[in-house]
């Protein structure tokens, strides 16, 4: 649905992201078909014409910046291929970005293998939100970051989600983001997915997702 | 100022150089209409701060008025992520970094002599090591590797071998042809061929086929922080990485410059059959004559030295890889 935070949880190996590589045209699907934003992902184009990657932001696990470019140039490198803003409003919008994610602003002149993981990921969101997408796919946004860093991400998402009616597509395990952010919870269990909110999971009778939502960390987590 | 319609990444390129160039003369006050704005995103919004931002840099007050509340919740938001940007670095003299670089090279060229001479020392010393204990060589491994550079490079040795055996057959006859010499090109292509052609070509190769692998291989590994765990393991890296790799190309090595020079040398026999009208017993009997076996031996003497020689580089490279997919193989 447009404008909510939907998150993707499942055990592992049950291809939570095999499901995103899919949904974003990766892979092809064994069988069926996959519609983003209303284009068929094998059409790659809307009825206006515009590619649909510059409709959409991924944020890869890693972060999966180009080794070779300075974290602004990463920024800007969709801002070049896809708009014809000048090259001084480009750099400026890579830098607001940057510090939109919470980076410093020393780190746009940084190289990645100079940064730390946790700042890759962020200036990896940060290109994903280069274009102002409509809809972005995250990876496992939080894992590997700080309690505190974490805690901002999720501010961020939202505050993204709530000003720019963003829709978000994340695949996570941290049940403090499923609560705090997440409209919808999609499960990947016994080979389908089952959608819900965190209240509807929380009642349902599946040992699994029992085990999910009641083990000792989502009690932590979910008690308010 | 009115702003009006679709202010998003897409449209905006037109706007920017415009609200860029604007020269207030003598204004102290403005405002900016947003009221006729139907989307806004955020380098909309970016722009709308700048400008503000600007000018009241130069004394004029800027409100915005009619702003739609998510529009103004937005360009807030923007306005807390303007930091000044870091100090840009100094523009560099050219002459002095050209003069810097230079050096730099330098130095690295004769860190990177040292380096490998060093670890050349460290590989040869872990293989006679594992010499006294032969129950510590990766026998699975070696095998695995012999199989990669050694029998699926069979495909790609003979055919070249067998054409660059076909030309020097075909171009030795015509300039020997002059000179009524026509039978001397089976002693041009046994000397070549055997003596340096097949060794050379062969070792050319597989360092396009087998060195560029390991470095990719051990470099991906490196990335993945594998070489560190294999450390910490309390294994050695020479012993399980290198060792294997360059133990595969010196036994290879040899064996595919024995099967070059021969396809080689049949390709200069289909040459000398269609060209010379020469039979092959003819070709076997002028080769016998005019080619001493001991050519043989010093085109193969040769073999495992460019294999050690590959091996080393291609390992050394990749173990020497640190941080991402760009210092791979520099």
């Amino acid at each position: 649905m447009r404008g909510e935070v939907i998150g993707i949880v499942g055990g592992s190996g049950t291809g939570k992201s095999v499901l995103l590589k899919t949904i974003v045209g990766l892979q092809l699907p064994a069988a069926g078909a996959i519609e983003v934003l209303g284009v068929p992902i094998t059409d790659r184009r809307g009825a206006d014409g515009a590619p649909i990657e510059t409709r959409w932001g991924v944020l890869f696990q890693g972060g999966a910046l180009f080794s070779s470019l300075t974290v602004a140039e990463n920024v800007a490198v969709p801002l070049k291929e896809h708009t014809d803003l000048s090259a001084p409003l480009i750099r400026e919008v890579a830098a607001y970005k940057i510090a939109m994610v919470g980076l410093p602003a020393e780190a746009g002149a940084k190289y990645p293998n100079e940064i730390s993981g946790g700042m890759r990921k962020r200036a990896g969101l940060a290109r994903a939100l280069a274009l102002d997408p409509e809809i972005v796919f995250l990876d496992e946004p939080t894992a590997g970051l700080d309690p505190i860093g974490a805690a901002a991400f999720d501010t961020l998402v939202r505050d993204l989600q709530r000003l720019l009616g963003l829709t978000v597509v994340m695949v996570t395990h941290d049940l403090d983001s499923l609560k705090a952010i997440c409209d919808r919870i999609a499960v990947l269990i016994d080979k389908r997915v089952l959608v819900g909110t965190l209240e509807t999971l929380l009642v349902h009778p599946h040992p699994w997702i029992q085990e999910y939502f009641h083990g000792p960390r989502a009690r932590a987590a979910l008690t308010p | 100022m009115r702003a009006g319609g679709r202010w998003d990444v897409a449209r905006l390129g037109a706007v920017d150089p415009k609200l860029r160039a604007l020269a207030p003369n003598g204004v102290r006050e403005a405002a900016i209409d947003l009221a006729g704005l139907e989307t806004l995103d955020t380098v909309g919004a970016w722009i709308i701060h700048r400008t503000q931002r600007t000018l009241a840099a130069q004394g004029i007050a800027v409100s915005l008025v009619g702003a739609d509340p998510t529009h103004g919740a937005l360009i807030e938001r923007i306005e807390k992520s303007d930091v000044p940007p870091p100090l840009a670095r100094p523009e560099p003299n050219v002459l002095l970094e050209m003069l810097e670089r230079t050096g730099r090279a330098l130095l690295e060229a004769v860190r990177t002599l040292g380096a490998l001479l060093g670890f050349v020392g460290h590989v040869v010393t872990t293989g006679l090591r594992l010499l006294v204990h032969p129950s510590r060589v990766r026998m699975t491994s070696l095998v695995n590797h012999l199989e990669k550079v050694g029998l699926n490079a069979i495909p790609i040795v003979g055919l070249l071998s067998f054409l660059i055996g076909m030309v020097i057959a075909f171009q030795g006859a015509d300039q020997l042809r002059r000179f009524g010499a026509e039978v001397f090109t089976v002693n041009l292509l046994g000397v070549s061929i055997l003596r340096e052609l097949g060794g050379i070509l062969t070792a050319i190769i597989v360092a396009g086929r087998s060195g560029s692998a390991f470095t990719a291989q051990i470099g991906t590994m490196q990335v993945n922080e594998e070489v560190d765990a294999i450390r910490t393991i309390g294994l050695d890296p020479v012993e399980l990485l290198v060792l294997p790799r360059v133990t595969a190309l010196v036994i290879a090595l040899p064996l595919l410059t024995i099967y070059a020079d021969v396809m080689g040398l049949v390709g200069g026999l289909v040459m000398a059959v269609l060209v010379l009208d020469m039979t092959v017993l003819q070709f076997a009997e002028r080769l016998q004559q005019a080619v001493p076996l001991w050519s043989f031996w010093v085109g193969l003497i040769k073999a495992p030295v460019f294999g050690l020689l590959i091996g080393m580089v291609g390992c050394r490279e990749g173990l020497a890889v640190q941080g991402g997919a760009e210092s791979v193989g520099t």
